[in-house]
């Protein structure tokens, strides 16, 4: 059994130790927000935050997570859906299947949270989500009036 | 925010998780599918219903994968019904209800970029009749003639009188009115909704995670399937041993499916996994084990001399005028086999009783879904029915359903029980089916004056329809080889006139099964076209543009897109310092496009994208901004094809299991894509693939302009591009 603190609360969540936090968190906890794509941290639609890092967690097992971290996953990034990320992105119609999304809009948070004006090169480094719509561009876009809106 | 809601049968179903936290969904549930729709919800035709709070539900019948398709049906609908926007919500008819009444709804293929240009007809009709309807029945209410009143955003108006009222004080009296006889579409110059970029209705439930995608149903029960098919096409299982895996945590089921695959049902996903991983199993590979790229590349070569080959498109004499040219050019290019590889790997959901079936699952066509749910569950359509969610991805993936009839059979062995078959991305990537493998002979004779006098396209390789609708062949011949090369039609008209030509197809199928694949055979076509011709276009000492023009004076649409990218992009001036220009058009999908890259290659063969610059005229233009999305998506698909997309075969099987080996295009090679939308009117063409087509060659021309080398096979990882 491992003790998880996902969204601001604490789950017990029986499974082997050697589940990946992915699946703790969607079949377990039942959040489905956080995306299977791959199972090998190539994708990222699996993106969650673990304290305001962003991590894979489809290759994160149970038995490397501690009950102190704090796990935050596309659910629980904002009371409302009201991240500027997330404004950005409704904005721009950043999402063509959505799939993707949940994990792009981790990883791009999480850059934001860290850089809050960052380059191309810094959009280059931290988005290596992979969107098969081919929604990059857009993304780039959406982090960028993201951030502006955080500086105006 | 919008509200989408997925079935007329959604309830909303809100399951607490074990571990306390509360998470609510819709829920589409089939199983209470033959409850009638709520008395509250007036139909006013198939299309459209209006509910008493003025709430505007419009009917999908078409699936959304992405492609915005959703948003502009509703621009149609909206467009004749004169509705409030803001009121709009849409929800998936299912195929059963459609079968009930008599196909109400037509079509449900969402493939071939047709989902708007084959419908907007009628869906536009639907609504038209609707607002007759609602304005009839208010105008009754009044005891004035209907003439005299107006509908404009879900309020209708006699101002004569001075009356108004809402659609929905309405909408139960004009429900049992009779539909109009005629209906007069209005002329697209009055049109206010079509042509407009308003925002797409679905955004906002994917920035939360909200969606629920098929991967993420749920339903009290619930059990999760694994399988493992036979990895070699054609193959079966000899033997398995499921007692090594039965006690296993939360394993519930061992089964032999249809003889080909094995899977593991349990609790949750990772345990039914660790299982199927665990379990031993004997596979009889049967008779394509010895098969290989190499085995297939020999078969297609052997088909670019053979004699025998099927015609697809000629005028005068090709091999006569080559044969007497003053110089002849020859050249021969292969495309590979490649995974749709969308981002949400196969899955459906399936309950199964010897009395109904019922199926929730991500599919292009509603349809064909549910007759191989049918016919796998051993039951008439009439007891059977598919609620559809919205798709992670298709790209013609979905458009069969080798998945579905999977998880009916493993459903179908543990009844009354929800089961959700969950494929891995391993599993995804090596039982794909994939584009189509072909090769290409490719020769052409210049007179002196370095004109083009014949060309002989051979294509050698293998027919997507030959596999998927056999009965669809033309005395053997598959017509959809020659997309983007026919000599008339409005669907894939080839964009130059020869004076001799020939294109044939020599059919080489291979055990790999092939498919429908984005953009489909113009993707090769189009390199093996447009490529060639910036060949004849360098031999003659041509400008590959001015090279082009002289062979388009009687195709006026596709010289159109052709020289809007050329002058955007600055076709007659110097690139920049270092960097290199490839230009190529096609017209597929009923629309025009062309491309226009810029592109350099360092002297460690490094290739960078630096712009593109893209065209398409797609006749009429429903929604400017997502035309603009579906133009750049239709590059990072045709770019990663380009750069990374081939699988491999060895020992019979696909090679490459997951994205560390099957790698695609990411954002830091993304170049800036400039979209010129031209609609020049008077016809419909499809918007989500027909880009694709010339991302590919404008970038290989450009890569040859960098560095004097010609790529004729892709992908470009497995090429050198250092300077020749």
């Amino acid at each position: 059994m491992a003790k998880l603190n996902i969204n601001g609360q604490v789950v017990e969540v029986t499974a082997a130790d050697d589940t990946p936090l992915l699946w703790a968190i969607r079949d377990h906890v039942g959040l489905t927000g956080t995306k299977y794509g791959c199972g090998i941290a190539a994708c990222g639609a699996c993106t969650v935050h673990i304290d305001g890092q962003a991590v894979r967690s489809c290759s994160m097992p149970l038995s490397a997570v501690s009950p102190d971290q704090k796990i935050v996953t596309i659910e629980g990034l904002s009371p409302n859906g009201m991240h500027p990320i997330q404004v950005a992105w409704r904005d721009l119609d950043v999402p063509q299947c959505g799939y993707c999304q949940s994990g792009m809009i981790m990883a791009a948070a999480a850059l934001l949270a860290e850089k809050p004006n960052p380059t191309d090169e810094d959009i280059d480094n931290a988005m290596t989500n992979i969107c098969r719509c081919g929604t990059y561009n857009r993304v780039r876009a959406g982090i960028k009036q993201a951030a502006a809106n955080r500086q105006g | 925010m919008t509200l989408i809601e997925t079935t007329t049968t959604s309830r909303r179903a809100v399951l607490k998780a074990a571990a306390g936290l509360t998470v609510g969904f819709y829920l589409p549930t089939g199983a209470i599918a033959q409850q009638p729709a709520p008395a509250a919800t007036p139909e006013i035709n198939a299309w459209v219903v209006i509910r008493p709070d003025d709430t505007v539900v419009l009917r999908m019948a078409r699936s959304e994968m992405g492609q915005g398709t959703r948003t502009g049906l509703c621009q149609m609908i909206a467009e004749e019904l004169h509705c409030d926007w803001s009121k709009i919500v849409t929800e998936y008819v299912t195929p059963g209800q459609s079968l009930a009444r008599n196909r109400a709804w037509g079509a449900f293929l969402t493939a071939g970029s047709q989902g708007i240009r084959q419908s907007h007809d009628y869906v536009r009709r639907g609504g038209a009749a609707a607002r007759i309807m609602l304005i009839q029945a208010a105008a009754e209410a009044w005891g004035v003639p209907a003439a005299e009143c107006t509908a404009k955003d879900s309020v209708i108006t006699h101002a004569a009188s001075g009356r108004s009222v809402r659609y929905g004080q309405v909408a139960a009296a004009a429900a049992r009115l009779t539909p109009p006889a005629n209906v007069t579409l209005k002329d697209p110059k009055d049109w206010t909704v079509i042509g407009k970029s308003v925002k797409r209705l679905d955004t906002a439930a994917k920035t939360t995670g909200a969606l629920v995608y098929g991967s993420d149903l749920k339903m009290p029960g619930m059990l999760v399937a694994v399988p493992k098919e036979c990895p070699v096409f054609g193959g079966k299982v000899a033997s398995f041993d499921a007692s090594k895996v039965s006690s296993m945590p939360g394993v519930r089921h061992v089964l032999k499916v249809a003889d080909t695959a094995v899977a593991v049902v349990a609790d949750t996903f990772w345990q039914a996994k660790t299982a199927l991983d665990a379990l031993p199993v004997t596979w009889d590979y049967g008779p394509n084990r010895a098969v290989s790229s190499q085995t297939i590349e020999a078969q297609l070569r052997e088909g670019l001399d053979a004699a025998e080959a099927f015609v697809g498109n000629t005028n005068g004499d090709a091999r006569a005028a080559i044969a007497s040219a003053a110089r002849k050019v020859e050249a021969v290019y292969a495309y590979p086999f490649q995974n749709h590889a969308p981002m949400e790997p196969m899955n459906a959901t399936v309950l199964w009783t010897p009395t109904r079936c019922d199926v929730w699952c991500p599919t292009q066509n509603g349809e064909a879904a549910l007759a191989a749910t049918a016919q796998a569950a051993g039951l008439p359509q009439t007891a059977c029915d598919v609620h559809r969610v919205d798709l992670g991805g298709g790209f013609g993936r979905r458009t069969t359903h080798d998945w579905l009839i999977q998880a009916v059979n493993i459903a179908k062995q543990v009844p009354g029980v929800p089961i959700k078959t969950q494929w891995t991305r391993e599993e995804d990537m090596v039982q794909g089916r994939y584009h189509p493998v072909t090769m290409a002979k490719m020769t052409g004779g210049l007179d002196a004056q370095g004109n083009l006098v014949g060309l002989h396209m051979r294509i050698s390789g293998q027919s997507i329809l030959s596999y998927v609708f056999p009965t669809a062949l033309q005395n053997g011949r598959d017509p959809v080889q020659f997309q983007g090369l026919n000599a008339g039609g409005n669907d894939s008209q080839i964009g130059y006139s020869f004076p001799n030509l020939l294109i044939d197809h020599a059919m080489r199928n291979t055990h790999v099964p092939p498919h429908f694949w984005r953009g489909v055979n113009h993707n090769q076509n189009a390199i093996y076209l447009e490529c060639f011709l910036d060949e004849l276009a360098h031999a003659a000492g041509q400008d590959p543009l001015a090279f082009r023009r002289k062979l388009m004076g009687n195709h006026p649409r596709h010289l159109a897109v052709l020289n809007a990218v050329a002058e955007k992009i600055g076709w007659d001036k110097p690139a920049p310092a270092g960097v290199h220009r490839g230009i190529a058009q096609q017209m597929g999908f009923g629309s025009y496009v062309a491309a226009a890259a810029e592109v350099s290659v360092d002297a460690q063969g490094k290739l960078k994208v630096h712009r593109i610059v893209a065209a398409t005229d797609c006749g009429v233009a429903v929604n400017p901004r997502q035309i603009e999305m579906q133009v750049e998506g239709s590059f990072v698909y045709g770019l990663s094809a380009l750069l990374y997309g081939a699988c491999t075969v060895k020992d019979g099987q696909i090679v490459e299991t997951n994205f560390d080996s099957y790698n695609v295009l990411r954002m830091d090679e993304m170049p800036p894509v400039e979209t010129i939308v031209m609609p020049s009117g008077g016809f419909w063409g499809g918007v989500g693939e027909p880009t694709i087509m010339v991302a590919a060659p404008a970038v290989l021309n450009g890569i040859f302009a960098a560095t004097g080398k010609r790529i004729r096979s892709v992908p470009l990882k497995d090429q050198d591009l250092r300077r020749a």
